[in-house]
Order: structure tokens, then sequence, then C-alpha cells
């Protein structure tokens, strides 16, 4: 693969509702973080890729709300619909390619405006599931009964993945959901869908990311600190769910061999230093981590309990206390990357994995992990 | 340079009809998408990444790239989905054309599609506007083109005649093409007497809703060849969503078609656009368009685009043909319209068009109009780029 890297990030705080902020407000605050992040201009930026979704947005065309905002008025722009990492893929393309030299990539989301059970709901085939009631979160939950069927995982484990991510979160000022909660909290919340617990699911939060991606000529010119991308690659499974194996992730097994092939990584588990995942709900912590190849099948578990994915663990996991503890959809995959910048940079601060040096950030499209995105990020070209 | 050159290798498109109860979506993508593969001689396992796209709200369904595997064929393969409004098809093209020019992959799948018979297409359209400043004063597509017009005629005196010439030509050419959805001719007093919409757009002035999906395979320069024997190449891309608010725009004049050409012409090196092009599918979806914007793309002066299409410069025959697939006046599914343009510039080039045929063509245009007035533009040719 050719060089290129991440020479820019911005995200704003997460928060249940940004009542002051347009779509379009968040974009800018996001965009003009990382421009300065990247001691860049907008003119420096040679073309914009927006990632938005009409149904979240409540708005046909949504990236017409942010091309103002996204600086791109005179420049190449384009949409993607779906998780900000599928944004950043089209991004690193278009640099690729040749035609351009810098890709600003944004992804937005406002779920305060949003109702997520009819949203999701939309997702399902229209005659078949729709009408069942079908949403994200009663497909989950399924998806969770059906992993902790195949692999022993347990109700505790599940709530393990909470109890870390919101305690990391304490040291992530961005973060929406920094809390001190035990493993009986997490039992004890509210049940929201059996077996997810209300402490299982990520919040509704409204947030924007913004990234800029540079060839290997435009990486180093700007004095910015780069981060350079070493395998990407996305994959896309079956859509009925039970066309799927859905307590397995085929798809993100085949999307992270080929990004680790990519990177030239052999042993994922020994070689990734931090993990910034797409955990919408606990389970989906392990289940990503073992499609990815970072824990054997079926024992993410009982690695979590042993600490190897915690702050000061083998292989931290979600250090920046991951979707659990803020999830504007869309964004929340290219947050992943933005927060693996920010580790491979040694700039997270209070929730820094010491020395690390490469990282994977992964996000996810559609339905119980129909299609998935991963990247793999190195602190050095 | 780019990493690869990129050659459209096979196209497909489906029945168009105003209403196709006979299929669903994933049967209307699966439709084109075999007739792609047919025509390039390939199976779906020789695709190595699937672009779909379309409009959410006209059918209702969220996240259409997962929910459309079964039909693209996308099931254990990159899928990703682009969605820019009117110029989807056409982002989508875009899309396919990077993502084979940066050596990711060899073989790309792009789709465009739309059940517009499944949607309140006005209702949907108002949404993409400023739910404060501009939504309540906007009425779907129509209102922004009727703004357009009547700028134009006050400032160049272009008559609803003249845009009534440019309907007449479109619905002319659609007789030689089986995929147009409206294959009947028009006469200019038919146009003027048909139902006024929004003055001054007739109902015969402006495009249909319909059900329809095209599917187009772009391949890199180290399979193109092996694919076609007349491959159509990229030459270049560009676009421009210049604005956000309708209140922004240059009402009167295409700004975003003005820029996107512009730079596409100094890329490629292209001085008399008017003389160096030889056909153009452009995304025209009423009549005045046909007039006001061929000014903004170079060929004809400020003000001469009546003139120009009254010579007959624009028919087939003439010197540059507009549209003779018969455009988006006459066969417009929304998400799949940039595409088809698309599409048919490559058959043009390939030189399978067909009774729609042009002779010689070495470059062609194609455009994708939408948003807040904004542009994409391709632009084609049968040589391999030297660049």
């Amino acid at each position: 693969m050719d060089s290129a890297a991440i020479i820019g990030v911005g995200i704003t705080k997460i928060e249940a509702n940004k009542v002051r902020e347009t779509f379009a407000d968040m974009v800018w605050e996001a965009v003009n973080k990382a421009l300065s992040d990247a001691k860049m201009t907008i003119d420096d930026i040679d073309n914009v890729i927006t990632t938005s979704n009409d149904f979240w947005d409540g708005r046909t065309i949504s990236c017409m709300a942010v091309s103002d905002a996204s600086g791109a008025r005179h420049k190449n722009v384009s949409c993607v619909e779906g998780d900000g990492t599928f944004g950043a893929f089209y991004g690193l393309s278009r640099v690729f390619s040749g035609s351009y030299g810098t890709t600003l990539v944004t992804a937005h989301s406002k779920g305060s405006e949003s109702v997520s059970s009819l949203i999701t709901n939309a997702a399902f085939d229209p005659i078949y599931d729709r009408v069942l009631g079908m949403d994200m979160i009663s497909a989950s939950a399924l998806q969770a009964r059906a992993y902790m069927h195949r692999t022993g995982a347990t109700p505790e484990q599940l709530a393990m993945v909470s109890v870390k991510n919101h305690g990391n979160a304490k040291y992530n000022p961005l973060s929406q959901l920094p809390m001190d909660i035990t493993v009986e909290d997490v039992l004890a919340s509210e049940m929201i869908s059996d077996p997810l617990h209300k402490l299982d699911c990520s919040p509704v939060s409204d947030g924007c990311c913004a990234v800029i991606i540079a060839n290997e000529k435009r990486a180093s010119q700007y004095g910015g600190a780069p981060v350079w991308i070493k395998g990407v690659s996305f994959c896309s499974d079956s859509y009925f769910l039970g066309d799927r194996e859905i307590s397995k992730t085929a798809s993100l097994t085949k999307a992270a061999k080929k990004a680790f092939s990519m990177a030239g990584i052999l042993d994922p588990a020994a070689e990734i230093d931090v993990a910034e995942v797409y955990d919408a709900f606990t389970y989906q912590e392990l289940m990503w981590l073992e499609a990815m190849g970072l824990s054997q099948d079926g024992k993410a578990g009982m690695n979590l309990e042993k600490g190897v994915y915690g702050l000061k663990g083998k292989l931290p996991v979600n250090p920046s206390g991951g979707l659990l503890s803020g999830h504007p959809v869309i964004a929340g995959g290219l947050i992943r990357i933005a927060e693996i910048v920010k580790q491979l940079r040694g700039e997270a601060a209070g929730y820094q994995v010491e020395g690390a040096k490469r990282g994977i950030a992964h996000g996810v499209n559609g339905l119980c992990g129909q299609s998935h995105c991963v990247w793999i990020l190195d602190r050095e070209k | 340079m780019p990493k690869k050159r990129v050659a459209i290798v096979g196209t497909g498109q489906t029945y168009h009809k105003s209403h196709r109860p006979d299929v669903n979506g994933q049967e209307l993508i699966n439709e084109a998408v075999r007739r792609a593969l047919a025509d390039a001689d390939l199976t779906i396992r020789d695709i190595d990444a699937v672009v779909i796209g379309n409009m959410d709200h006209f059918e209702g369904i969220n996240y259409v790239d997962c929910w459309s595997v079964d039909g693209s064929g996308g099931i254990m393969k990159p899928v990703i989905k682009l969605t820019t409004g009117g110029t989807t098809g056409s982002t989508l093209a875009i899309g396919g054309y990077h993502l084979v020019a940066s050596g990711f992959f060899e073989k790309v799948l792009v789709i465009g599609w739309e059940k517009n018979s499944e949607s309140d297409t006005t209702g949907a359209i108002t949404t993409a506007f400023d739910p404060v400043w501009d939504r309540l004063v906007f009425a779907g597509a129509i209102s922004g083109l009727a703004a357009e017009a009547q700028a134009y005629m006050a400032k160049y005196g272009a008559t609803e005649r003249d845009a009534a010439r440019v309907s007449v030509r479109d619905r002319k050419h659609a007789c030689n093409n089986p995929h147009a959805q409206l294959r009947r001719e028009v006469t200019i007093e038919e146009v003027l007497a048909s139902p006024m919409l929004a003055d001054p757009i007739h109902l015969l002035d402006v495009c249909p809703r319909t059900d329809g999906a095209c599917a187009v395979i772009m391949a890199s320069e180290d399979c193109a060849g092996k694919i076609c024997s007349i491959p159509d190449w990229i030459w270049a891309t560009a676009n421009r969503h210049k604005y956000t608010y309708l209140g922004d725009v240059n009402w009167g004049e295409l700004d975003s078609i003005a820029e996107a050409s512009k730079e596409i012409y100094a890329k490629t090196g292209i001085r008399e656009p008017g003389k160096e092009i030889d056909v153009i599918e452009i995304y025209q979806p009423y009549s005045f368009a046909g007039i006001i914007w061929i000014e903004d793309l170079g060929i004809v002066e400020r003000g001469k685009g009546a003139e120009y299409i009254w010579s007959g410069a624009t028919d087939m025959g003439g010197e540059l043909p507009i549209n003779p697939s018969g455009g988006v006046i006459a066969c417009n599914p929304i998400g799949a319209t940039g595409l088809i343009r698309c599409a048919e510039a490559a058959l043009q080039v390939m030189g399978k068009a067909e009774a729609r045929q042009v002779p010689d063509v070495n470059f062609a245009i194609s455009t994708g109009f939408g948003g807040c007035m904004w542009t994409d533009m391709l632009l084609h040719g049968k040589r391999k780029p030297d660049f």
C-alpha cells in the first residue's frame, strides 16, 4: 500500500443534547479543531468527504446541511452514507487516486433529534421484518444471546465491559458518560431487551468528528504530527439475520485479515498496542475482538476478567471510554480513528496507553454488524 | 497522475417505467447488475467492490447498502454507499473512479437505483432544505428550477418557446432509446399547451418520476483492455456542491457546472469544448436548463443558448448532439439518473449506442445535477489518457 497519514483530528464534546447547535455548528467546530491540530487552513484542503445519514438527520440529502460548514464550497466534495470509517476510506481512496493531496473527512449525528427505534426499524426489510417491531436494540439482544449461548460468555463479563469503558471515560474530557459503576450496578440496571440491561447499551448522543488525511508528500508539510495508515479494509455480510451466523462476524474477520496483511501484521493480538472498537453494546466489544483475531474465539470475556483489556492491560480496548460512554451514530467509527491517532501521538493524557505504537480502529454499518471497516494505524511510516 | 487509469467496461440498465410493481428494490437492482455483468462478460465473482446509492427517503429504507446485498451481489465484499441527492448517480460514478484509480480495487460495480413510485418525491425533497429558513417556503425541486428559469428569462429574454424546443429535441431523441421511459415525440405547441406546473415550467418541460436502476462496471488499466475491445476511459472528474441555502444561489447561472467544467477543461487541456467534445449527456431535469447550462459549460457565449438550440446543433446529426438518450426529461429514476448519463456517455464512446449512436465519438461529457443547484461531471474518452 502507498503511504498516507492522518495529520489532523478534531472531535466535539459528546453530549446528550446539543440543543444550541445545528449540524453545521458541530461540523464547523470539529473541522476547525482538526485544521488547527494539523496546523493547516481550509485553503490547504484539496477535497472534502462528509459522512451523514438521511434517516438519522431527518433530512433528505443530509450532506447539504454541512457543505458550507465543512468548507467545501469551491472544492470537490462527496458524501458517504454510513459509518465515518467508510467515509474516511473513500477520503483515503481520493488521495491514493492521485486526484488530491489532502482530504478532509467529517461525520456527524444528533441522536437527540432522532427516534432510534423508528430509524433502525427502517433498516429492516419492509415486508418480512419491519412489522415485527424489530429495531437495533432487539436485534442486538438476539445477537448477544446467540453469542453468549455459543461461547459461554456470562452477563457478568458483559457488564465488565461497561464498568471498564465508563471508568476509562473518567479520563476523557470529551466523553458524555464518565461513571464509577460496578458489575452489580450494570446487572441491576433496567432490562431493555433481554439480555441487555440499560448499562449494556450505548447512550443517545450528539457529536461530530473531523479527520484530515494526506498523501506522503503533504503529510509532513504543515508541522503537525502524522500518524500513518498501514492497512484498511471493509466488508459486508448477508442482510437477513437468518442468512448469517449472527453469533460470529465473518465479514469483520475477512476485513481484519485483509487490513492486517496490508500492514504486515502476522500476530494481531501481540502486535497491536491499543484498540478502539465499535462497542455500541457491551457484548459487541467481546465479539468484535474475537472476530478480528485480537482474542481467541470465545475467550474475550475471560481475557477481560484477567484485565487484558484495561487501561494498563496487555491490549487496552476503548481507553477513551468507547461508544458506551458516548455514541453519536455515523461519527462513532471516525471518533475511534481519531482516538487511536491521539494514542499513537501520545496525546491522550489521562487515558494514554503507555508506549502505544500501533493501533486498530473499527467501525460498523447496518444491523448486528453486517458491514465492518478496519483501520490499522502506526506511529512510524 | 492517477495510480491506475480507469475505464468503464460494461453497463446495464433496467426496463425503466413509471411503476414497476413486478419487482421489489433488490430485484430491480439485480436486473441492472446482471445486465452490466453480461455486457462485460464477467460474473459477480470477478467484482472486487460495490458502490451503491439512492435517495433514502424515496423508498423509506435505511442502510440501503446493507439491505441491497441480495440484489447487488455484495455479500462478503466491500460495499459502500454514496448519496448526494439528484447528483447521487454521478457521485457514484466518481466514487467508482476513485476506488479503482487508488489501486484499492481492480473491478468495481457501481449501482444507482430508485423506485420513485414508492415515494412522495416532492415531500421528501422539501426536507433537504434548512428547516428554519428554507423549508417552509420551498416546494420541492420544481420551485428552484422555476426560480432559475425566471431569473434567466429576465436577464437574457429567452422564452417559453425556446425552452419547448429543448423538450422537443430530447423527447424526439428518446424514441431511439429502448431504455427511455417516455418515447413519444411532441410539438412545441403541445409543450406550451401542457399544464403549467410552476411558472414558466409546463408539464412537458420537466422530467417524470421513474422506477429504474443502472449498473456500471469500472476496471483498472491492468484489465480493462482484456475485458472489452473499446473501453470508455475516464479522463477526469470534478464537482461542485456550492450551496447549502437557497438564498445564496446565483439564480440564472449555474455556477457549479461552470466551475466544474473549467476544472475538467484545465486538467485535460480542452480549450474549445464546443468543438472538442463530440457528445454530451447532461443531467437536464427541465427544458430551460438545456439553454442556460450549455452557456455555463462554455459551449456557447452567455445569452446565446437559445439561438444555438434553434440552429439544430444539439440535435442528432448536429455538430454537438446533446442527450442522444432522450435525457432526464424522458426518464428519471433519480438515484440512477446521473449514472445513466455516465453509462450513456460510455456507450457513445464504446460505439454501442445503437440507434442513438453519434458517429466518431472521441470525447463525451456526462453530468449530474441536484442538491442546491449542484453539479458533478465526468469526461469520457476513447483514447487512454496520457497523463
